[in-house]
């Protein structure tokens, strides 16, 4: 770069003239507000603000005139720079904000229309409504049992007061194992879990257990030989049929929303007694549709069966009814049987 | 049990106007189920017509019309004659006829039809004449009713029928029949004498026992009867306890079953066959006791009840010749009880049978069998009857002589028989009553959660008939009544306590739970991994697990893969599908074909269920009920029940990315499923690693197995084999994958983090490394983490070349790593050494030259 040059006459400096630095700052002035985009700006600030252009030229020439003069260039210098540094700044700023309103307008789509790029997976309405009702349970403190579905005769007869000569066993349409004196049976019902976990908990117990079961049903439109069901073991100190009632009623809230109450009618079934089959409040009318097609109009959607737990089962279970006269009580219920083609109570 | 409402006012006091729908719902509030109701579906205005002008009117179509006057007085509201076109030609002018209004409404197989004036050849016919068929009340329409052809002139005079007269009531169309589910404990209620008790329950309504009724006491004298039941299989109980003998002679032959008890039969479901047997099946509908008719003539005294012996065969009367077994209960006779007449509480055979139209003396069994025995041969020979059905559920043992003085009480006055006065009834109950139960008088209150004051306990079990007394100190003895052998403890007493005063009485109460450790880590595994699958585009199915042999040929098991040792069930649903599955696989292609017939052609599906391991030979105990077993009883029963994790099944087939608008599409290929089958295990955090497999159902060189680090298989994907693709009907290059869960869930360490987490940068490394072609990228992958060691993070293969720039049957690997500690940001020399050691660990396994 120029260095002091004591040879030169700085009076013959013509850059460094006033009239020189006015002009040199007019015509980077009118080409910068020339500029009509990005490029021409930056081909601007090349010309007039740039190593090569007038005022830098006229810069260098300051370090060469004598120290009175210095000050007094260079001031006149700086401010010229500095008047097109600020006119280059607040043209820049003007043409980026022009060219970015331009770009978002030029990158506008057409969003109306959703591209099915990708098939989109999901969930079976059963598994997730098997998950819905086994949170609504944790939620009140239960834990969630699972057990096998090719299960033991004993489990999910025996086990539960079904004696092999009552009409009950044979009303459940087994599926045997073969040979048919296996012992073995696709359970016809979640209950066998039942006596799992009284066996292998002990008390007090609050499970909750979801899963398939097996009925020699053909399939047709009312009937198939998978159903899902949920059902529930309570046993504990004190425990009365009250109790039962205002589990189902808080787990029909949590399905179904406020005002979905359950009901209690007299029932038969071998592993409770007293037993109960239980109705959940229809969901789509609420009772109030005599035309409903969800309940046939009767404003109640059949669940199930439940009760208190017979003594028969406590005992299989190795809990004393006798000694425990007063507690631990429990009871149980076994919840809607869905099946995997359709089923209005499995639903929403 | 179908309950016709006018038998069961005959028993309980039933309200004016009450329908068969407020019956039907007061025995559902005690424990009855409603399974439908039965009427007429004929709905008025239906009334006398007098034919008062009949004009025949030849149509084109070559049928005549009559269009007729007919008077129906007041009830069309004018007065006038009623206009009618009527097709029928069976009357004339003059004729009382059953005309049906406008606003009247018929059954049809369409569902009812609501009748109005409408146009038809060329007049408004304003209602209709009705035929037997069109009201639903016989099968003739050869033309329309002509009133006192079908009742009769005298029922007709009696009646004093007259245009106008309302007709629903005179045909029997407003008859109702109540049709109730009978739970198996209830076997009383398979009576109207049970239903209207029930009722009486419900309501409070005034019930008259039916078998109340004045009985002919037993004499010495009666037809020979023995009860030789010697070996009693069932502990003592014998298999007959009573045995009640009735004989009645001289039926007159002509007589017919009256109208009523005909109508009743068949209301109840019923075939009305001839006098005699009718009358027992009308006196086991009433009282609930089974009763049996046999031809006296054809009998060799004495009777004897005894078991079968062996070699003995009986043709029942359903025409199926039974070998007997040495439990069956039979009724038979002569000296050494030679001749077989019955299973005993079950069905007849040919021999002693009554025969309509010839038998004219009958012999009239009323007995009490034992349950067990019943239930046992009914089951055995797949043979179930009304009387079975009855005597497995329990019959009131002290109905016997009711109810045969009612049958022959019946016969008497309706076949014109003659009652003999020698009257059997062998009666070897050891007590009469039922066994007492003891109850503290608060049980109820305890059990419900309804405070039941001791008053009310007593007046409710004094309610169903028991015989209530109280012990002083809380306790009561209750004698149930003898038609309900099922009350046999105290909550049984609870239970009809709670029925009684109304289940709805019972409060709401939300128990409060000792608190719950929540979801396991299995089932919070599951979710997760289904949740992820549906996250990248899977649907969720659920398929049957019953598959058949064929499958595995389809599928292209070898002869000896154990996946083809399949459980075997006894009674499949088909023939075809007698198998549980081994693998979801081999159901999954139904799910995945129905998807594709129906229309959708990119599918994706992914199934978690459980699966049934075969080699299991082991039988489960059966050691009955009311007691646990021992423990090694119980762990015996546990062994027997064959495996059955929970396995994971993936099956895709055409677009992963859709061609569209928006661009290009890809077909779903083998890799999509190997990258899902890993995201299955990325989501449980357990590190898998993958090799070459050459696997059924999977195309030879496109199969990758999944294992643990330490070599356990986690499971297979890959493309289906073409053979299979072709045998199973699925799409081309259709890819699938199977993994068990289970391992998966023991290898996620779910207590504790696996890696804590560092908020350092990762640095990243890429190598690129030429090996032999025939070198497998993830053996490749193998060494370099191998080499790398602890701070590698991560490690992807982001670039393969073949070409000039290698050398001939080389390919060139690009990998970038990815490294970091969990305590300080790596200087550029560690990542340049554990970089290096990695390519040297991958140079000394593969000869692999860095590029
Ligand atoms: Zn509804």
């Amino acid at each position: 770069m120029s260095g002091p040059n004591t040879s030169y006459d700085p009076v013959e400096v013509a850059a460094l003239a006033p009239e020189a630095v006015d002009q040199a700052v007019a015509d980077a002035l009118a080409a910068i507000e020339a500029a009509d985009s990005l490029d021409a700006l930056k081909a601007a600030r090349l010309a007039h603000a740039g190593e090569r252009s007038p005022l830098a030229l006229a810069n260098r020439e300051i370090g060469a005139l004598p120290p009175s003069a210095k000050a007094e260039a260079g001031k006149r210098v700086g401010q010229a720079r500095g008047r097109v540094n600020a006119a280059l700044t607040a043209r820049q700023a003007e043409l980026e904000a022009e060219r970015d309103e331009r770009i978002l307008v030029e990158e506008a789509m057409d969003l109306t229309a959703v591209p099915a790029r990708r098939p989109l997976g999901r969930r079976h309405v059963l598994t997730v409504t098997a998950e819905r009702m086994a949170d609504a349970m944790v939620g009140m403190g239960w834990e969630i049992a699972e057990g096998p579905g090719v299960e033991a005769e004993w489990f999910n007869f025996d086990a539960l007061n079904f004696d092999k000569d009552h009409p009950a066993r044979q009303m459940q349409d087994t599926f045997f194992v073969d040979p048919a004196d296996a012992g073995l049976v696709l359970r016809t019902h979640t209950s066998p879990v039942q006596a799992r976990s009284l066996l292998e908990r002990g008390v007090p117990l609050y499970v909750a257990v979801p899963g398939k079961t097996f009925r020699t049903d053909e399939l047709d439109a009312t009937h198939t030989p998978v159903f899902h069901q949920l059902e529930g073991l309570a046993v504990d100190e004190g425990l009365t049929m009250a109790h039962l009632k205002g589990t189902l009623d808080r787990l029909a809230e949590a399905m179904f929303g406020p005002g979905i109450v359950s009901r209690l009618r007299p029932a038969y079934f071998p592993f409770t007694e007293p037993s109960a089959e239980m109705d959940f409040r229809c969901f789509v009318c609420r009772g109030e549709d005599t035309g409903c097609r969800t309940c046939g109009g009767t404003g109640w959607i059949e669940w199930g069966g439940c009760g208190m737990v017979n003594h028969n089962v406590l005992r299989a279970c190795g809990v004393d009814p006798e000694r425990y006269q007063a507690s631990p009580s429990g009871w149980a219920w076994s919840g809607p049987r869905c099946s995997a083609t359709a089923s209005p109570t499995c639903g929403s | 049990m179908r309950v016709p409402v006018d038998w069961l006012g005959e028993y309980v006091e039933l309200p004016q106007d009450v329908t068969g729908e407020q019956i039907a719902a007061a025995l559902v509030s005690v424990g009855l189920e409603e399974e439908g109701l039965h009427t007429s579906g004929v709905g008025g205005p239906l009334v006398v017509g007098r034919v008062l002008e009949k004009h025949p009117e030849p149509q084109k179509n070559g049928r005549t019309i009559n269009w007729c006057q007919v008077d129906v007085a007041d009830a069309n509201g004018t007065g006038e004659p009623q206009g009618i076109v009527c097709g029928a030609h069976n009357f004339e002018v003059g004729d009382l006829v059953a005309v049906i209004l406008p606003g009247g409404v018929l059954p049809t197989l369409q569902g009812p039809m609501t009748i109005s004036a409408r146009k038809t050849y060329g007049h408004v016919s304003a209602g209709m004449i009705c035929s037997v068929r069109e009201l639903g009340i016989g099968d003739d329409h050869e033309g329309i009713i002509v009133l006192p052809r079908l009742l009769g002139h005298e029922q007709v005079e009696q009646l004093g029928l007259t245009p106008g007269d309302d007709l629903v009531g005179v045909l029997g169309l407003d008859r109702e029949v109540v049709e109730v589910n009978v739970t198996p404990d209830r076997g009383y209620c398979f009576s109207i004498r049970g239903i209207a008790r029930e009722y009486s329950h419900a309501t409070g309504a005034a019930y008259r026992d039916p078998a109340d009724l004045p009985v002919d006491p037993a004499t010495g004298d009666g037809y020979a009867v023995e009860l030789r039941d010697e070996h009693r299989p069932h502990g003592e109980v014998p298999g007959c306890d009573r045995y009640v003998a009735r004989v009645v002679r001289g039926l007159d032959l002509t007589r017919q079953t009256p109208e009523w008890m005909a109508r009743r039969l068949t209301e109840a479901g019923m075939r009305p066959i001839g006098l005699a047997v009718d009358v027992t099946n009308y006196v086991m509908l009433a009282l609930g006791q089974p009763l049996h008719a046999f031809d006296l003539a054809t009998l060799d005294s004495p009777i004897v009840v005894r078991r079968a012996r062996a070699g003995e065969r009986l043709r029942t009367l359903d025409d199926v010749d039974r070998e007997l077994d040495p439990e069956d209960l039979l009724i038979t006779c002569g000296p050494d009880g030679e001749r077989i007449l019955a299973l005993a509480g079950v069905m007849g055979g040919e021999d002693g049978e009554v025969t309509p139209g010839t038998t004219t003396d009958v012999l009239i069994e009323s007995a009490h069998f034992d349950p067990r025995t019943v239930a046992r041969t009914s089951r055995r020979h797949r043979l179930s009857s009304e009387a079975a059905k009855r005597f497995e559920r329990g019959v009131d043992p002290a109905v016997a002589a009711a109810a045969a003085q009612l049958a022959v009480d019946l016969l008497v006055e309706h076949g014109g028989g003659t009652a003999d006065p020698a009257i059997t009834d062998r009666d070897e109950r050891p007590t009469t009553g039922m066994a007492p139960i003891r109850m503290e008088v608060d049980l109820p209150t305890r059990y419900v959660g309804v405070d039941y004051p001791a008053a009310r306990v007593v007046e409710l079990l004094e309610a169903i008939g028991c015989d209530v007394r109280a012990e002083g100190e809380g306790m009561l003895t209750v004698v149930p009544p003898t038609w309900r052998p099922d009350l046999t403890d105290a909550p049984t007493l609870v239970e009809e306590v709670a029925r009684i005063d109304g289940y709805d009485k019972i409060p709401s109460v939300v128990p409060r739970a000792t608190g719950g450790r929540g979801l396991t880590h299995a089932q919070r595994s599951r979710r997760a991994v289904a949740a992820a699958l549906a996250g990248s585009g899977l649907q969720e199915v659920l398929t049957y697990p019953f598959v058949g042999e064929s499958r595995f040929e389809e599928l292209a098991l070898p002869a000896d893969d154990p996946r083809r040792a399949a459980l075997r069930l006894a009674n499949p649903l088909s023939d075809e599908a007698p198998l549980m599955r081994t693998e979801l696989l081999q159901t999954l292609p139904e799910s995945l074909r129905r998807n594709v017939s129906r229309g959708s052609r990119d599918v994706a599906l992914f199934e978690i269920d459980t699966v049934t391991l075969p080699d299991h030979a082991a039988k489960a105990p059966v050691p009955g009920v009311g007691a646990r077993p021992d423990e090694e009883t119980l762990a015996t029963i546990r062994a027997a029940v064959p495996a059955q994790p929970w396995h994971v099944a993936l099956m895709a087939a055409g677009q992963a990315d859709r061609a569209g608008w928006w661009g290009s599409g890809r077909h779903v290929d083998v890799t999509d499923v190997a990258a899902w089958a890993h995201a299955v295990a990325d989501t449980l955090g357990v590190p898998v690693r993958r090799r070459p497999a050459d696997r059924a159902p999977f195309h030879p060189g496109r199969c990758v197995e999944l294992t643990l680090a330490d070599g356990t298989t986690v499971g297979w994907a890959g493309e289906l084999h073409p053979k299979v693709v072709q045998r199973l009907g699925l799409p081309d290059r259709t890819a699938a994958a199977e993994l068990d869960l289970e391992v998966l869930l023991r290898a996620s360490d779910h207590r504790t983090q696996a890696r804590p987490l560092s908020t350092h940068p990762t640095a990243a490394s890429d190598v690129a490394l030429v090996v032999p072609l025939s070198t497998r990228y993830g053996d490749v992958e193998e060494s370099l983490r191998a080499g790398a060691g602890d701070l590698l993070e991560a490690i992807e293969l982001f670039d393969v070349y073949v070409g000039d720039q290698v050398g001939p049957d080389q390919q060139s690997l690009a990998f970038r790593m990815h490294f970091r500690a969990p305590d300080r940001t790596l200087t550029t020399e560690e990542v340049n050494t554990a970089r290096d050691a990695a390519v040297a660990r991958a140079t000394q396994d593969h000869g692999a030259a860095q590029r």
